[in-house]
C-alpha cells in the first residue's frame, strides 16, 4: 500500500474548497431563531440591572441596599464594591439587582443610596506634559539599533511629525454578559457571551467553589467580541450569586454605556517621530518616542514593533511612555496593537514621500526590502494599484484639482501571524453515513461551523449540509480560545486530519468487501469511486462500520502543511475632504490580502469587507471622550459613540490574493489582517487631497478643520 | 438604563399625571405650529392616563394574539423578547440607536424598544421571526444568506426587517436610495457591503 499522508487535496481536485459557500447557520441567523447568551429565556428567568459610577475616581461612602431588597419584584442584590472600596474609573460596577422584570430592577437600582468620596483623577491619555505633572506617566523602555545620529546627518531627507490614535472600544452589539441557572446546589449552566467556550468553566468554578467538572458553559452565537470576551468576569460571577440567592436563573448583560466604559477598549499611542532617507528614497533612521493609555495600568501600544512592517530600517531609536488614566481598563482589539503601530508609522513615511515630493507609493515599493515579506506585498501592491488606477489618478499632496471638496489617495501595509490555534475534535461517523463532529470552539461571526462542514464534506465527498458541527459547549473537545486569527487553521488542521483517518479506515473496509484497491480509492458526490468508477455508495460504505459509530479525534497544529502562519496585505483609499465642513468621505477602498489555502471565499472576503469598515470607523468617526472635569465617559452610546452607517462605506474592493504558492502554504488565519492599514491608508489620503496631515485619529470634521487652520504638513 | 444621573421619572412612585401635566404645556407650546389631528387635546390626553398598575394588553404578533399582563411602562420590546420569547428582535442601545430591535407595525418600520406595549393594541405587529415559516424562507432571509449579509448575526434579525419593510416601500430601490434608507441600523462587525448587494440584487439595481 502507498503511503498515505496528511495533505490537502490538490488545488484542481478541490469541489468546496475555495469556492463561495454559503454559511450553514445563515438562515438561523439572518431569521433570528439564532440564540445568544441575551436571548436566554428559561421559566422563571429574573432580570439584572446594574448600579454603576459615574466619575473618575473615588471610595464608596456610604451604601444601603436595604431599600432595594424591598423592592416589590426584587429577589436578590449583590455588591460588588462595598463602603470603603476605591473606586477608579467611569462605569465601575457598585451593586446589581436581580428581579422579576427589567424595570422593576431598574426600581431596584434607583432605590439604592450610596455616597462616594470623591478622589483626584487622570483622564487625559495625549497631554504628556500634563500627565507627567500630575506624576502619571512611567517609562515603558528604549532601546536602539544602529547609528541614528550619524545617519539623520547623512540623509537627503529628513521628517519630523506629531501623529497619533484615541483610544476606541470594543463596541460588542451583544453586550458582555450570561444567564446562570443552578441545578441544585453545586451544578451551575452558563449561557456566556464568549470567545473562549472551552476556557471559561474554570474561571466560574474557582470564585464560586465548585469543581470545575460542574460547570456547564454553552455558546452557540455570539454578537460580536473582537478581544473582548475571553473571561468569566466579575459580572458573570455576580450573575451566578445572583440566580444562587434567589433561587431562580439570572440574565445580566452590561447596559449599552458600561459595556462601554468597563468592557474593554483598545490602547491609545501619540508619537513624536523623526524619520530619514537617503536621496534614492531608502529609509535611513527612525527616531520615536511614543506614549499613550491602556486604562489605569498605564500601558501603551508596544514599543518592539515599532517602526512597524520596516524592521528592517537600519538606524532606529525608539521609546515609550506610558499614562496610567482612571479610564476602562484595555482588552485585546482585533489585531493588538497594529492598527495603532502602523497608524503611527506608514503616515510617518507618507509625509516623507511627500517631503521628496514623490508618489508614496513608490516610497514603500523602494522600501519593500525592510519589510519581511517583499515579494508578496510586491505583487499585492501592483494588484491595488491597477485597482484603484493609482497612477492615473496620483497627484502630489495637495496638489489636486477642486475648489472646496479636495481628492486625494493613500496607502499602507500591514502584516500578521495568524498561526492555527490548539484545537481538538471527535468526528464521528455513524453506520448510517450521517456525520458530525464535536468541538468546544465557537463562530465569532468568521464562519466556524460553515469552515469546518466544508472541510470534512471535501474529504468525504458529501455536501456540507451532510455534516451536522456540533460545537458551543464545554463539555465538547477542547478548542482554541477564538482570538488572534488562529480558529479556521485551528478547526480546519483537526478536521483533515480526523477525517483522513476515518477515510482510510473506510476505504480498508471497502477494499476488502468489494476486493479492490485502496490506493485506488476516491470519495466523491457521495460514493465511493475506484479509479473513476463507482463502487459503493457513502451510505453502503459507512454501514461496512458494523452496529456501532467510527469516532477519530483530531488535534493540531502539526508540522503537516496543513495550516501556516505570517500574512502581508496591502490597502488603499480614495477619499475626499469639504475643506469647509470638514468632512471626510470615502469613495473607494481597495484591499489585497492573503491567507494562505483559503477554506471558503464569501466567508473570507466578509472578514476583509469587515475590517475595511471597522477601519473607516476609527478612522473617521469612533473615539471614546474622556471629560477632564468629571472624569466621565461622555459619549458612552450609539447616539455619541459615532460608527460609521451603510452610506459612510464607499465602494469596497476586496481581492484575495492566492496563487498556488500561497494555497500550497496551508490554512492561515485572516480575522485581524485586515482591520490594521486601513486607518494609516485613509489618514495618508486625507493627507494627500489636502496637503495637510490631520495627526490624530479619527479625522473627525474637527481635527480636519483645526488642521486645516493650522496649515502644517 | 440611559446613562445619566437618575432624575426618577420612570420609578413605582413617578406619576404619569405629572408627566402629562408637563407634556400637555409643551403640547400647548408647540400646538400653533402643530394642529394636525396628532395635537394632543386634553380630552385624549385623559384617554391616555394608565395606572402605574399591572395591565393587561392584547397584542397581535405573527398573525396570533396574546394576552399579556404588563405594566404599561414596558416596551414593546420587553414584552416580544422577554415574555413571549421572540427574540429575534435585540437590545443593543436603551435609546434604540442602533435598529436591532427593528420590527414591523401595520407594515412599518418600527423600534420596538421605542414603543410602550399598551400603545400597539389593536395593531399587527411582525417580527422577523415571520419571516421564515418552515421551509417557506423571505427572500430578504434567503438574500441576506446568500450574500453573506452577516458576521456575528446580532444585529441582523432588525436588518432583515428594516430591509424588507424599505424593499416593500421602494421596491426599484437604487444604490443611492439604499445607502439612504438603510441608514437607521448599525452593524459592528461591518456587514454593509453584503446587505447592500442583497438589497439590490432584490431590487434588480432599480432598473
Amino acid at each position: 500500500m502507498a503511503e498515505r499522508k496528511v495533505a490537502w487535496k490538490a488545488r484542481k481536485d478541490n469541489s468546496l474548497i475555495g469556492s463561495d459557500i454559503t454559511r450553514i447557520d445563515g438562515l438561523d441567523k439572518a431569521s433570528g431563531q439564532a440564540k445568544y447568551a441575551a436571548d436566554i429565556n428559561t421559566t422563571g428567568t429574573l432580570f439584572a440591572r446594574l448600579l454603576t459610577f459615574k466619575g473618575g475616581a473615588a471610595v464608596v461612602k456610604t451604601l444601603d441596599t436595604s431599600e432595594a431588597e424591598k423592592t416589590s419584584g426584587v429577589r436578590a442584590v449583590h455588591v460588588f464594591n462595598d463602603v470603603g472600596k476605591e473606586l477608579r474609573w467611569d462605569g465601575t460596577i457598585v451593586a446589581a439587582v436581580a428581579a422579576d422584570t427589567p424595570e422593576q430592577a431598574e426600581d431596584g437600582v434607583r432605590a439604592i443610596q450610596v455616597s462616594y468620596e470623591t478622589k483626584p483623577h487622570w483622564v487625559d491619555e495625549e497631554d504628556l506634559p500634563g500627565a507627567t505633572k500630575a506624576m502619571r506617566t512611567k517609562p515603558l523602555g528604549d532601546n536602539q539599533k544602529g547609528d541614528v545620529a550619524a545617519a539623520l546627518k547623512a540623509a537627503k531627507y529628513v521628517h519630523t511629525g506629531y501623529y497619533g490614535v484615541t483610544t476606541i472600544t470594543h463596541m460588542c452589539l451583544e453586550p458582555h454578559g450570561s444567564h446562570c441557572e443552578w441545578d441544585g446546589e453545586d451544578k451551575l449552566n452558563v449561557h456566556l457571551s464568549t470567545q473562549n467556550v472551552s476556557g471559561t468553566g474554570g474561571q466560574f468554578a474557582g470564585p464560586l467553589g465548585l469543581d470545575a467538572s460542574n460547570v456547564s458553559i454553552t455558546c452557540n452565537y455570539i454578537g460580536g467580541g473582537f478581544g473582548s470576551k475571553f473571561a468569566a468576569d466579575q459580572w458573570g460571577i455576580a450573575c451566578a450569586e445572583l440566580a444562587k440567592k434567589a433561587g431562580k436563573p439570572v440574565r445580566l448583560m452590561l447596559d449599552r454605556a458600561t459595556e462601554l466604559k468597563i468592557a474593554g477598549t483598545r490602547p491609545s499611542g501619540f508619537i513624536e517621530v523623526t524619520i530619514a532617507a537617503d536621496a534614492k528614497g531608502n529609509i535611513t533612521a527612525w527616531d520615536s518616542h511614543h506614549w499613550g493609555s491602556s486604562g489605569i495600568a498605564g500601558s501603551t501600544i508596544s514599543l518592539g514593533q515599532l517602526p512597524y512592517c520596516f524592521d528592517g530600517i537600519p538606524n532606529r531609536n525608539r521609546k515609550a511612555t506610558g499614562i496610567s488614566t482612571n479610564t476602562g481598563p484595555n482588552r485585546a482589539w482585533r489585531a493588538p496593537p497594529h492598527p495603532q503601530l502602523c497608524a503611527v508609522t506608514d503616515v510617518a513615511i507618507d509625509d516623507l514621500a511627500a517631503k521628496m515630493e514623490t508618489d508614496s507609493y513608490d516610497i514603500f515599493m523602494k522600501n519593500l526590502d525592510k519589510t519581511p515579506k517583499p515579494d508578496v506585498y510586491a505583487e499585492e501592491m501592483k494588484i491595488g494599484e491597477k485597482l484603484m488606477d493609482w497612477k492615473a489618478k496620483w497627484h502630489a499632496h495637495g496638489k489636486g484639482a477642486g475648489q472646496s471638496v479636495k481628492r486625494g489617495l493613500g496607502m499602507a501595509i500591514h502584516r500578521w501571524g495568524g498561526r492555527a490555534g490548539a484545537t481538538t475534535c471527535t468526528v464521528k461517523i455513524h453506520p448510517d453515513g450521517a456525520v458530525e463532529t464535536f468541538l468546544g470552539s465557537q463562530d465569532l461571526g468568521t464562519g466556524t461551523r460553515t469552515v469546518i462542514a466544508i472541510t470534512l464534506a471535501e474529504t468525504f465527498g458529501l455536501g456540507v449540509d451532510d455534516v451536522k458541527v456540533n460545537l458551543g459547549n464545554n463539555s465538547y473537545p477542547k478548542a482554541n480560545p477564538s482570538g488572534g486569527s488562529i480558529t479556521v487553521g485551528g478547526v480546519t488542521g483537526p478536521h483533515r486530519r480526523a477525517g483522513l483517518e476515518a477515510l482510510w479506515k473506510i476505504y480498508d473496509l471497502v477494499a476488502a468487501k468489494y476486493k479492490v484497491n485502496a490506493d485506488s480509492l476516491a470519495a466523491k458526490d457521495g460514493k465511493i469511486l475506484s479509479d473513476g468508477k463507482t463502487v459503493c455508495s457513502w451510505k453502503q460504505a459507512c454501514g461496512l462500520l458494523g452496529p456501532m459509530p467510527l469516532e477519530v479525534q483530531g488535534t493540531g497544529p502539526k508540522n503537516d502543511g496543513l495550516t501556516d502562519q505570517g500574512v502581508a496585505g496591502v490597502q488603499m483609499a480614495d477619499v475626499s475632504v469639504d475643506i469647509e465642513t470638514g468632512i471626510v468621505k470615502i469613495h473607494k477602498l481597495v484591499a489585497v490580502q492573503d491567507c494562505g489555502l483559503i477554506i471558503d471565499e464569501l466567508t473570507a472576503r466578509s472578514q476583509v469587507y469587515g475590517g475595511l469598515i471597522m477601519g473607516i470607523a476609527y478612522a473617521l468617526s469612533e473615539e471614546r471622550v474622556m471629560d477632564n472635569r468629571t472624569g466621565r465617559f461622555i459619549n458612552a452610546d450609539l447616539e455619541n459613540y459615532k460608527l460609521p452607517r451603510i452610506g459612510d462605506i464607499g465602494e469596497l474592493v476586496v481581492h484575495m490574493y492566492q496563487p498556488d504558492s500561497e494555497y500550497e502554504r496551508g490554512v492561515v488565519g485572516l480575522g485581524e489582517p485586515p482591520v490594521i492599514s486601513t486607518g494609516a491608508a485613509i489618514s495618508n489620503a486625507v493627507a494627500n487631497a489636502t496637503g495637510i496631515r490631520v495627526p490624530v485619529l479619527p479625522l473627525t470634521p474637527q481635527r480636519v478643520l483645526e488642521a486645516l487652520k493650522g496649515g502644517q504638513a | 438604563m440611559r446613562d445619566r444621573n437618575d432624575q426618577n421619572r420612570t420609578g413605582p412612585d413617578f406619576n404619569r399625571r405629572d408627566f402629562l401635566k408637563g407634556s400637555a404645556a409643551a403640547a400647548t407650546a408647540t400646538a400653533i405650529a402643530t394642529q394636525g389631528p396628532d395635537t394632543a387635546s386634553a380630552a385624549n390626553l385623559k384617554a391616555n392616563v394608565f395606572a402605574a398598575t399591572v395591565t393587561k394588553v392584547t397584542l397581535s404578533v405573527n398573525g396570533k394574539t396574546h394576552n399579556v399582563e404588563v405594566e404599561p411602562r414596558v416596551t414593546l420590546l420587553h414584552v416580544l423578547r422577554n415574555i413571549l420569547n421572540l427574540t429575534g428582535c435585540k437590545e443593543v442601545d436603551e435609546r434604540s440607536a442602533d435598529g436591532a430591535d427593528t420590527v414591523m407595525i401595520d407594515g412599518k418600520a418600527v423600534l420596538a424598544g421605542s414603543r410602550l406595549a399598551i400603545e400597539c393594541e389593536g395593531k399587527q405587529i411582525r417580527t422577523v421571526e415571520s419571516l421564515r415559516q418552515g421551509a417557506e424562507v423571505d427572500e430578504v432571509v434567503a438574500g441576506f444568506v446568500k450574500h453573506d449579509a452577516m458576521q456575528c448575526g446580532f444585529c441582523t434579525p432588525g436588518f432583515v426587517v428594516a430591509t424588507r419593510v424599505f424593499l416593500n416601500q421602494n421596491p426599484k430601490a437604487s444604490l443611492a436610495d439604499i445607502r439612504k434608507g438603510l441608514g437607521g441600523n448599525i452593524c459592528r462587525c461591518g456587514t454593509y457591503q453584503g446587505i447592500t448587494m442583497c438589497a439590490l440584487d432584490i431590487s434588480k439595481g432599480g432598473k
